[in-house]
């Protein structure tokens, strides 16, 4: 791909690489490095939460009756709790405001976003949302799962104020992410280095640009529908509430027109990123290259006029059913020309299998498991067994919690040098990765089986028929729990480490900016701007 | 502050612009989420989509010679926080296509005091709705029933004679007529029904699920 002529490899760290002191570069900071460093780190910090609950579950799932939560309600606040803070808190953090920030402007040749205030804002604005959404948790909490139907979300069925804080959470996270949003188009657009045109970004940068697109069109959408719900709740409206003229339908078609999308959001990135670590060590220059651009781009797209396809019990006609069963399975086309590219690019490569190669294999893998199941869950008749099942449940975590964690611990071993200037122990890497494989699989596999049998979503106890197979999930959500711990570990060991990173530790196969210049680069990367032949 | 670098004036203003048209986008879809609210039930009104029965169109055009008979069944539920009994008067009738016909419901209030309700409604099947036409309904107005009053509730419709002419809806001989009565939300506000803040979340057996109406069959109400 691109190669920068060296401009800039003369870096003394000489007069432009003095950083302000503590408190100027961490909490006012506008340097993009550092705006990404603390979402990543927000993302670890959130991410002790989002385990923790899903430990919680597990344990009272390991067997029949009540073990821990008190009541329905109590089981469903931690639900909800687990999914937001997962999604806006840990997955989009993460791989948009961590990753993004930090290696799009080096990716592009910029010398930093194109609004760097604004980046400052979107990223605090995540910390008090943060804040509210846990806050909500000791407050009687949000008893709706993340989707937050009326009539369920009325305030006669969730009176407290926990549903309102979590709402005005989900608030501030739009915010932050259409503001972050409207900078990475800004920045993708307008300063790319020059030479850098849009057919030679690397594809983690395109899937940064479909993301951002996504986020500015689905966003408002969902800040619409829970402003609506938030005065339903409190000032007497009736959108949502058939005595005053209202439909709760209506809700699922604009949460879901938000929610859709969504999901690719949490996952176009990891894309980029996957496509990246493949190419690194195989050797081998990405296979497609513009195919596996514009695939990105047709996702986008169609993911736009699937959204029904999460309400085929909802009451919509047959003919509204077929369209959109038709449309969902379109989008396995451009889904299936970057699985079959990426093992195209593979296949034949100089392969040497480091830590973010064995995550990003695994990605391949138990992406291609959940789109299969996905594919399944399509079929409107199907659906109409399977929804609001275990076989659901099972098939989003595929695709998010093995998926996008998947690209998100693959570009963290990737890119954790570069960042950090200090490599990870490999040993510890490739523990993590085994540990962790082992563990989702043995958590979330069982979970078709119970889904096929009829096991319901969202309810903490069930019948001893469904016994055994809980059991393996949980004694797979304990291993997965250790092997997040053994993440935490491996930081530890990382930044406390002696071993320097190499500015390129990857070798010939890693073509893009950022392995350039040196690991961690200088803040600020390009004194004058790379040149691309 | 660490102060970034100045920017040249050029790549500022082409920034802007970008930035600008972000948020054009962003405004432009919040204002489709909240213009969702009228054009969702305009898109039902005008295509009959969901059942959704034609109001307001040109009066009954008469019955073709040869048409035949269509069964219309009726239907009635009633939300639980309105302390009405309310049924059909007759479970179906016979209608010729094209022919205005008339039906009542009767409601009667089980309530000390007055109570004010309003019917959402459909007809089932779906494919039904753009030829079934509502001249004059109890359902396009709020109904106040005094304490124990008891009223004949009518309606005038008419089927589309082209039922039988469309692919789709040729083979339909039953159309079934359904209203869910629910308290309007400024009686129930005024009657002290709307559940507001207050922790009976968990202990509220009594909460019954909307839509958990029991058709026609009494409901007693203490």
């Amino acid at each position: 791909m691109a190669t920068a002529s060296h401009t800039h490899d003369d870096h003394g760290h000489g007069h432009h690489d003095h950083t302000p002191g503590f408190v100027a570069r961490w909490f006012f900071s506008t340097n993009h490095k550092d705006i990404g460093i603390l979402y990543i780190i927000f993302a670890v910090l959130a991410a002790f939460v989002g385990v923790g609950l899903s430990l919680l579950m597990r344990m009272e799932l390991q067997s029949p009756g009540m073990q821990i939560f008190a009541d329905g309600q109590a089981w469903n606040v931690a639900v909800t709790a687990h999914g937001v803070v997962m999604v806006f808190y840990v997955i989009m953090p993460a791989l948009i405001g961590g990753f993004g920030n930090y290696f799009v402007p080096i990716m592009i040749g910029a010398p930093d976003m194109a609004f760097p205030r604004l980046n400052n804002i979107s990223f605090w604005l995540l910390v008090p949302a943060l804040m509210l959404a846990v806050g909500s948790l000791f407050v009687g909490g949000a008893g709706t799962g993340w989707t937050l139907y009326p009539p369920l979300s009325n305030s006669t069925y969730q009176s407290g104020m926990g549903l309102d804080m979590a709402l005005f959470s989900l608030h501030l996270a739009g915010a932050s992410s259409i503001l972050g949003a409207a900078n990475f188009i800004t920045t993708i657009f307008n300063m790319r280095a020059p030479g850098m045109t849009l057919h030679k970004m690397p594809l983690f940068v395109w899937g940064m640009l479909v993301t951002a697109f996504l986020l500015l069109l689905s966003v408002p959408v969902l800040g619409g529908a829970i402003t609506m719900l938030i005065t339903d709740r409190n000032f007497g409206t009736a959108f949502f509430d058939p005595a005053g003229g209202g439909d709760p339908v209506l809700f699922q078609h604009l949460f879901w027109f938000f929610g859709h999308p969504e999901v690719y959001i949490m996952i176009l990135p990891g894309f980029g990123i996957i496509s990246h670590v493949l190419s690194t060590f195989s050797r081998k220059p990405i296979f497609g290259y513009l195919g596996m651009a514009y695939a990105m781009v047709a996702i986008g797209v169609v993911g736009f006029v699937v959204w029904a396809h999460h309400m085929f019990t909802s009451g919509i006609s047959v003919d509204t059913r077929a369209y959109f069963m038709a449309a969902t399975m379109i989008i396995a086309v451009p889904t299936g020309i970057k699985i079959f590219s990426w093992i195209a690019t593979i296949w034949g490569g100089s392969i040497t299998f480091k830590t973010p190669m064995l995550f990003a294999l695994g990605f391949i893998f138990l992406f291609t498991m959940g789109g299969v199941t996905g594919v399944k869950l399509a079929n409107a008749s199907i659906d109409v067994i399977l929804h609001n099942t275990y076989y659901v449940v099972a098939h989003f975590h595929y695709v998010l919690s093995l998926g996008a964690v998947f690209s998100i611990y693959a570009g963290f071993y990737y890119w954790i040098g570069k960042m950090s200037g200090k490599q990870y122990p490999e040993r510890w890497g490739q523990i993590h990765f085994w540990l962790t494989f082992i563990g989702v699989n043995l958590t979330f596999f069982p979970m078709h089986f119970l889904g096929a049998q009829g096991m319901p979503r969202r309810y903490p106890d069930y019948p001893d028929a469904f016994a055994g197979w809980n059991l393996v999930a949980s004694l797979g959500a304990y291993v997965s729990v250790a092997s997040f711990l053994v993440f935490i570990y491996v930081c530890f060991r990382t930044l406390m480490g002696s071993e320097k990173a190499a500015a390129n530790p990857w070798g010939e196969g890693a073509t893009t900016l950022e392995w350039q210049v040196s690991s961690p680069p200088p803040f600020h990367t390009f004194d004058e701007l790379p040149r691309i032949r | 502050m660490p102060q970034s670098r100045p920017q040249d004036p050029e790549l500022a203003r082409r920034n802007r612009r970008v930035a600008l048209g972000a948020a054009v986008v962003v405004g432009g879809m919040l204002g489709l989420s909240f213009a969702a609210v009228p054009l969702y039930t305009l898109f039902c009104a005008v295509t009959g989509y969901g059942g959704t029965p034609m109001i307001g169109g040109p009066g009954a055009p008469g019955a073709a010679a040869d048409a035949r008979m269509i069964t219309v069944r009726f239907s009635a539920n009633t939300h639980p926080g309105l302390p009405w009994r309310f049924q059909p008067g007759q479970n179906s009738m016979q209608v010729k296509p094209g022919e205005e016909a008339l039906a009542f419901y009767t409601a009667a209030s089980q309530s000390g005091g007055p109570s004010t309700g309003i019917s959402t409604y459909n007809v089932t099947p779906e494919i039904a709705g753009p030829f079934f036409h509502k001249v004059h309904c109890f359902c396009f107005d709020e109904q106040t029933l005094a304490a124990g009053q008891q009223a004949e509730m009518p309606i005038s419709f008419w089927v589309d004679p082209k039922i039988a002419e469309n692919p789709e809806t040729r083979d339909i001989r039953t159309i079934t007529l359904n209203y869910t009565f629910f308290r309007t939300l400024a009686d129930a506000e005024r009657a002290g029904a709307i559940a507001k803040a207050g922790p009976h979340v968990g202990r509220a057996s009594d909460a019954t699920p909307v839509g958990a109406g029991n058709g026609p069959s009494p409901r007693s109400v203490p």
